[in-house]
């Protein structure tokens, strides 16, 4: 068991990075990268089937133990089993104009019940969790920017010169500086962009440069097999 | 459009401009003769790159005043393979009017798809003998080479190029040049930089391991985020409430979600060690399964292979939103008492936090995605910053080999501060240097090597 359940999995992995680097630079091996991919794609093609499956044995035993909240769990079954209904059968699609006759020929993305569903209760659901987002962004900003400490107070001067010098009051409230004066500069809206150019990129690029070293050094980890906790292996 | 067709434009492009300046008709007497073409067209595939380029050169046009050269390339496909092209054109072509129609006329839509496949098959072209030559762009006068990139590297090309006269008008065709495949080589050259990068910084990380494992101590900093791991379980454990685990949003082939499956892994340790419920919604299902396993093995570690529930891991959607909705609506009505973010996450980032904070969780989030960093640090108690969440694995389990490869990655951060350094120096030379005849020489170095450190170095 141990070594289907280790060996095979680590083996795999190693291969399959290797496989990916050498693409990177072996342009005679750049097939092969495309390969491990659609590997990648056909294994999350079948996990579409377990994770259907997972979704209405959980939300089915919900609903038949009405556990806490078991209504909700209903609601999720009926939308999935109607979704899987209308967009397999095709329910309201039409045919293709070059097979006509052949009712199943038709694409579900620009006809019938399937993409109705999608595009008039779907997309607008997504876009009110979404537009959530305003309050939420609003809310976090009143609770980060409390003039708290030192640091706080930097952050806040900060925001307060982005914010203001993206909007019109920031303009106005240092129209009066005379823009190719030796003062310029001090204009909010030149400001912000000084910010967000200099102090901003400099400090997003240090994170980034941190991010690829790890990502370098875990991957090694991972292909090495000296990380092995992905797999339930760690410690 | 064939050639008379682009002759006729150029000379109308021409006669514009000539109107528009104000340039008289004698002010040169090579007004209304074309330009002499250039000769000597050599088309060469470029060595050690990954296919698809081509190196061409030619000898200047005899006419003295131009305004540049145009290249021009025509791929040598076969007639079946053309007839194909001009088919899936057509249906492209069709697909699109489709659309348009249904937006724009409000006809039904198999109406629509009929008007459009008619319109369609009336406009397309029809597949002929005469080679299409595609224009790859103008280059200015001096310039005598140019480098014809992003082309078929399994198809064979000829090439041309045209002079243009200053008034507008394309001379005739040069020389064509024999058909040449760009093929690849064995090795991408432009990639040898990172190459050598990568070779020097998994070298690092490969000796740090080595010698760790030969008994070198190794010492990493405390990362508060994870230090407050088993504060934010035991506390769960303490009000009887659930820990909530998201493990980003991304599938198994993001490296923000392996590592955010390996923290997982500590965490459910932790937790079967407290005795505490921890959830793990996802919004993949070979995360669900990567996930459980990782949670399963954690409760065998801490023997308590009893309390291992694996329904508390399940998937939910794929979808961004549609997740989202789930969590947020769970958070609310459970209260868990911790809520972990460890993964890749977007927009949804801030909800997440932000319903967490309301229900008053303690929040710990770690992702790569700097986008979403500011998010989590407004809304979360603690944050893993880019590489500190790719530490976490190594700070929590304590292994010395995993805890050298941290050691390994201080060298490649060695490496890049003297890039930086030495790459702002040039650049500051070669600022300071510009407009200095003495300092000519000096000027012309830094600007060498900034472009071999910018174009070379970065560019790989």
């Amino acid at each position: 068991m141990q070594v289907l359940t280790r060996s095979i999995p680590l083996l795999i992995t190693g291969l399959a990075g290797l496989v990916m680097i050498l693409s990177a630079f072996f342009p005679y091996t750049s097939e092969w990268g495309k390969v491990a991919g659609q590997f990648f794609n056909i294994l999350a093609a079948f996990a579409f089937v377990l994770g259907g499956g997972n979704l209405l044995k959980i939300h089915l035993k919900k609903v038949s133990d009405q556990s806490k909240g078991w209504g909700y769990s209903g609601v999720i079954l009926v939308c999935f089993i109607a979704t899987l209904v209308v967009g397999l059968g095709k329910l309201g699609v039409y045919p293709n104009h070059d097979y006509p006759n052949i009712r199943f020929s038709g694409e579900t993305q620009s006809s019938g019940a399937f993409w109705w569903a999608y595009e008039y209760v779907f997309k607008p659901l997504t876009a009110t969790m979404f537009s959530m987002l305003a309050f939420y962004v609003a809310s976090a900003a009143f609770r980060a920017f409390r003039a708290k400490n030192f640091e706080a107070i930097l952050l806040l001067g900060t925001a307060f010169i982005i914010l203001l010098g993206r909007t019109f009051a920031g303009v106005l409230v240092t129209g009066w500086i005379d823009p190719q004066g030796p003062f310029g500069g001090l204009r909010l809206e030149e400001l912000s962009v000084y910010v967000m150019q200099v102090f901003n990129t400099a400090g997003n690029r240090a994170i980034m440069i941190g991010i690829s070293l790890g990502i370098a050094s875990t991957s090694l980890k991972i292909l090495l097999g000296i990380d092995r906790s992905f797999l339930g292996s760690g410690d | 459009m064939n050639r008379a067709g682009q002759r006729i434009a150029l000379a109308l492009n021409a006669l514009l401009l000539a109107g528009l300046t104000g340039v008289a008709a004698a002010s040169s007497p090579l007004t209304g003769a074309p330009p002499a073409p250039p000769s000597g067209v050599s088309a060469e595939d470029k060595p050690w790159d990954g296919g698809g380029t081509v190196l061409l050169r030619w000898e200047a046009s005899s006419t003295e005043e131009i305004k540049g050269y145009e290249v021009f390339a025509h791929q040598e496909v076969s007639g079946s393979v053309a007839a194909a092209e001009a088919e899936q054109s057509a249906k492209d072509e069709a697909e699109a009017q489709t659309e348009a129609i249904l937006e724009g006329e409000g006809v039904a839509p198999e109406d629509a798809e009929q008007q459009a496949g008619e319109r369609a098959a009336r406009d397309v072209a029809p597949v002929t003998d005469v080679p299409k030559w595609n224009s790859l762009g103008v280059v200015p006068p001096d310039q005598l080479e140019f480098i014809a990139s992003g082309l078929d590297k399994s198809t064979p090309y000829r090439f041309m190029v045209r002079a243009i006269g200053s008034d507008g008008e394309a001379s005739a065709d040069s020389n064509v040049t024999p058909a040449l495949v760009p093929y690849a080589q064995w090795f991408d050259g432009a990639k040898l930089p990172l190459f050598c990068i990568l070779f020097v910084i998994c070298g690092a990380v490969f000796l740090y391991v080595m010698l760790a494992r030969s008994g070198m101590p190794m010492k990493i900093r405390t990362i508060a985020g994870l230090k407050a791991v088993d504060e934010a379980v035991g506390r769960a454990t303490e009000m009887g409430r659930s820990i909530l685990y998201i493990n980003g949003i991304q599938d198994m082939d993001d490296l923000q979600t392996v590592a955010g499956v390996t923290v997982l892994g500590h965490v459910a340790k932790t937790a079967a060690e407290y005795d505490a419920k921890i959830e793990v919604p996802t919004s993949r299902s070979l995360v669900m399964t990567a996930a459980r396993e990782a949670v399963q093995s954690s409760y065998y570690t801490a023997g308590r292979p009893d309390a291992y529930n694996p329904d508390l891991i399940y998937y939910v959607t794929d979808e961004q939103f549609g997740f989202v909705a789930y969590v947020s609506g769970m958070m609310t009505r459970e209260k868990p008492a911790a809520c972990f973010y460890m993964g890749a996450f977007f927009a949804e980032s801030l909800i997440l936090a932000e319903t967490g904070n309301s229900v008053g969780a303690i929040q710990i989030a770690g992702t790569a995605q700097p986008s979403q960093l500011p998010f989590f640090v407004a809304a979360c108690d603690y944050t893993l910053i880019g590489e500190e969440f790719f530490a976490a694995s190594a700070y929590l389990s304590g292994q010395p080999d995993q805890l050298g490869s941290l050691k390994g990655q201080d060298v490649g951060k060695i490496i890049v501060g003297v890039f930086i350094i030495i790459g702002v120096g040039l650049a500051t030379v070669q600022a300071a240097t510009a407009g200095m005849p003495s300092m000519e020489s000096l000027h012309e170095g830094a600007t060498s090597a900034v472009d071999f450190l910018v174009n070379t170095i970065l560019g790989s």
